[in-house]
């Protein structure tokens, strides 16, 4: 393992004094060709890129409305400079949000406004150059999209929006990053993103219900590509492959099997993640989830039920709709879609469960709320279910239960570190350091209640804090998903069936 | 000439506004992106954006320094605002009378507010270095105006009933001039060109933070797309 440079964990979150550049050491993998040209985007940076790059903002203002407003009423008062992990954990000027959204703000107002055509010193405008391009490459990938900086704006300027309109100005050119479009590329190609062919997943299936079987003694079904089954459970790809995400898969399969509930997996569409978002491109974002609701008409289900992935579920709540919809073709007594939070908490206010809590005794749980989950959607029926619904989930399955610091939870979560893109190696040194604010929290109940199991809800949280973790000396299995505690606790045969 | 410059001033700003808001409502909101925990209603809606403009509700929760600093200077400016109607108003209805001392204080704190901001801007080590020259000018724009006008208010008083002459008089677009006799009426020039350049500059700026807030998709979209297919105008389906 390469050296990384890990951040003292203090008492506290401290805000750091401003450096400059100290993280314009890293560099994203460019993309290419074999992964750009796929994906309608040129196979490397085109000769007039400066011209394109700017028709193409010019192209964006039209159509984002995010975009033209948040790049023109910045009063750039600071209050979101200090809210950014990757701020808090590098200290790097450009990775305060005002900051990384001035980077394209400074190429807009040359091109785009009165004030930087004439003025551009006193308003600072710059050139769309080599050193923009540079900066845009290097800033815009250290942003993950979390959107905690647009809780604290006076106008809710998101800057997730404007990284996600730079990636894909950069795409436009021929400047793409490897890690998303190679991962684009292969859930066109392979139905997910970790490219499992169908016989791989059909096997690991199998053996999961072998391996529950033999621990519990209940023929557990995992079942793939099922016509005429009332769910579509649409799980991140990891679920199926990494640890702690196949807990969670086992703990799903367990609330189907309780419930009495037929469902089915989708070869096709087995991956509930959508990179489209990351790399903002409405087209891929629009493809990508276009097969999920043609396996659902194409399996016959009457619902769709999504895994634990906070991205995918910010995509499948906030933008399905919008890009595949309407879901008229399923039952209109739930939502389309349902969170799989939603969905077992449903079962458990109906008393379909039987839950023994003591199965997770020997964990005192915290929960980390994951940013798409907290701040871009929604669970339920009231605001706020989002966090709500799946605490209910861990109180049911657990005895100890404790909060972190409330300024790091909720609407205020930090981010793992790794979303929005950037859970990638060559981007280490970034996901370690923009890690501490969560870190620090953790630490701090981990110290003061004996906190030993982090429970969350997102595929990419559980794999960056795996990694990550355990360079702050904290062991991996601190984290893990909530349905890994549902699994644990939920009793098997108790009684079966809706009520 | 005082006449025509003030239509010109004030012409410049409503079209470049309203272009401005124009350009904002015109231009597509392709998906729901509100900033969560979102109200489910249009009312709840409503009400999240009166109070961001009311309470400036998510810079309290971000900065409690900037909040100080900005809402001293804009609940201020708000008052001075007002009161400031009486030059241009005649006769005076009694309700200035009664404002008028809340006015005057008003003026204090606006010009406290901008100092604060000032001050914050210089100190953090952050705030400097997100701050443009152009930063730093609207602050000193406004705290001339606001300088300007304790000065005229405290210190050295311009021919205040010509003034006010001269400003009813641009209401019927005939020739007016200003006084010249005081000094405080060479404040008067600058507290009143001052004014001009901010109005000016106004739909060029920042400074449309004033309209944008009401655009801006994270505050002003109802948390409802499961319910509502919101629909984007520039694709397919």
């Amino acid at each position: 393992m390469a050296d990384y440079s890990v951040p003292e964990i203090q008492e506290d979150i401290k805000t750091p004094a401003l450096a400059v550049g100290t993280m314009a050491h890293l560099k994203p993998y460019p993309a290419i060709e074999k992964h750009m040209v796929p994906l309608a985007f040129p196979k490397q940076r085109v000769d007039n890129w400066q011209e394109k790059g700017i028709e193409k903002l010019g192209d964006m203002l039209k159509k984002y409305r995010s975009l033209q407003v948040y790049l023109d009423i910045c009063v750039k008062c600071g209050a979101c400079a200090d809210k950014c992990h990757y701020y808090l954990g590098t200290g790097d000027a450009n990775n305060m949000p005002v900051a990384r959204a001035e980077l394209m703000r400074s190429v807009y107002r040359r091109y785009f406004t009165p004030a930087g055509k004439l003025f551009p010193g006193v308003v600072r405008a710059v050139d769309f150059d080599e050193e923009a391009l540079h900066k845009w490459m290097t800033y815009f990938h250290q942003c993950s999209q979390c959107r905690r900086c647009s809780v604290f704006c006076p106008y809710g300027i998101d800057t997730a929006e404007i990284t996600m309109a730079a990636r894909e100005i950069m795409d436009a050119i021929g400047v793409g990053h490897k890690y998303s479009t190679e991962i684009i590329c292969k859930v066109h190609d392979m139905g997910n993103n970790l490219g499992i062919p169908k016989p791989a997943l059909k096997g690991t299936l199998e053996f999961l219900e072998g391996d529950i079987l033999e621990n519990t003694g209940h023929e557990v079904r995992l079942p793939l590509d099922e016509e005429g089954a009332e769910v579509l459970l649409v799980a991140p790809s990891a679920d199926f492959f990494s640890e702690p995400h196949i807990q969670s898969l086992m703990g799903y399969a367990k609330v189907f099997h309780q419930a009495g509930i037929r469902y089915t997996i989708s070869s096709i569409a087995a991956e509930a993640a959508n990179f489209g978002m990351f790399i903002g491109s409405f087209a891929q974002k629009q493809k990508i989830a276009k097969r999920i609701a043609e396996q659902a008409r194409e399996l016959k289900v009457k619902r769709i039920v999504v895994g634990e992935c906070g991205h995918a579920w910010r995509v499948a709540y906030s933008f399905w709709n919008t890009l595949n919809g309407p879901f008229d073709f399923l039952d209109p007594r739930y939502p389309v879609p349902q969170h799989i939070c939603e969905f077992t908490y449903d079962l458990l206010q109906r008393g379909a469960l039987t839950m023994d809590k003591e199965a997770n005794d020997e964990y005192v749980v915290t929960m980390h709320d994951s940013c798409n989950v907290a701040r871009a959607s929604r669970m339920g029926d009231k605001p706020g279910g989002q966090f709500e619904i799946p605490r209910a989930l861990i109180r049911a399955s657990c005895n100890q239960f404790v909060e972190m610091d409330p300024e790091t939870t909720h609407e205020k979560t930090f981010c793992c570190g790794g979303g929005g893109g950037l859970l990638t190696d060559e981007l280490m040194d970034l996901r370690i350091a923009g890690a501490m604010p969560r870190v620090t929290a953790l630490k701090q109940v981990m110290k003061k209640d004996k906190v030993n199991f982090m429970a969350l809800i997102c595929a990419i949280c559980k794999a960056q804090f795996s990694k990550v973790l355990p360079m702050y000396h904290i062991p991996m299995e601190t984290v893990g998903g909530v349905h890994q505690l549902v699994s644990n606790a939920i009793q098997l045969g108790a009684k079966k069936g809706i009520v | 000439m005082l006449t025509v410059l003030a239509y010109l001033v004030v012409g410049i700003f409503l079209v470049g506004f309203t272009h401005r808001i124009w350009l904002y409502a015109s231009c597509p909101a392709p998906l729901k992106i509100p900033t969560t925990p979102a109200p489910v209603t249009t009312v709840g809606v409503v009400w999240r954006l009166f109070t961001e403009i009311a309470f400036f509700n998510s810079l309290f929760k971000g900065d409690k320094w900037a909040w100080v600093g900005s809402y001293a200077f804009h609940g201020a400016l708000a008052l001075v605002l007002v009161r400031h109607l009486r030059y241009f108003v005649d006769p005076l209805p009694g309700f200035f009378a009664h404002i008028q001392i809340a006015g005057i204080v008003a003026g204090l704190v606006m010009v406290g507010g901008l100092g604060l901001l000032l001050l914050r801007r210089l100190i953090i080590d952050r705030v400097r270095y997100i701050s443009s020259p152009a930063d730093y000018l609207w602050l000193m724009l406004l705290l001339g105006i606001g300088g300007s006008g304790l000065l005229m208010q405290f210190c050295v008083r311009p021919d205040i009933v010509h003034i006010k002459a001269a400003m009813m008089g641009m209401w019927s677009s005939t020739n007016v001039s200003l006084p010249t006799m005081m000094a405080g009426d060479f404040i008067f020039l600058a507290h009143l060109l001052m004014v001009a350049a901010l109005v000016v500059l106004f739909p060029f700026s920042k400074l449309m933070h004033l309209g944008g807030i009401f655009f801006s998709p994270t505050r002003n979209q109802v948390d409802n797309p499961r319910e509502v297919k919101h629909v984007n105008p520039w694709a397919s389906n």
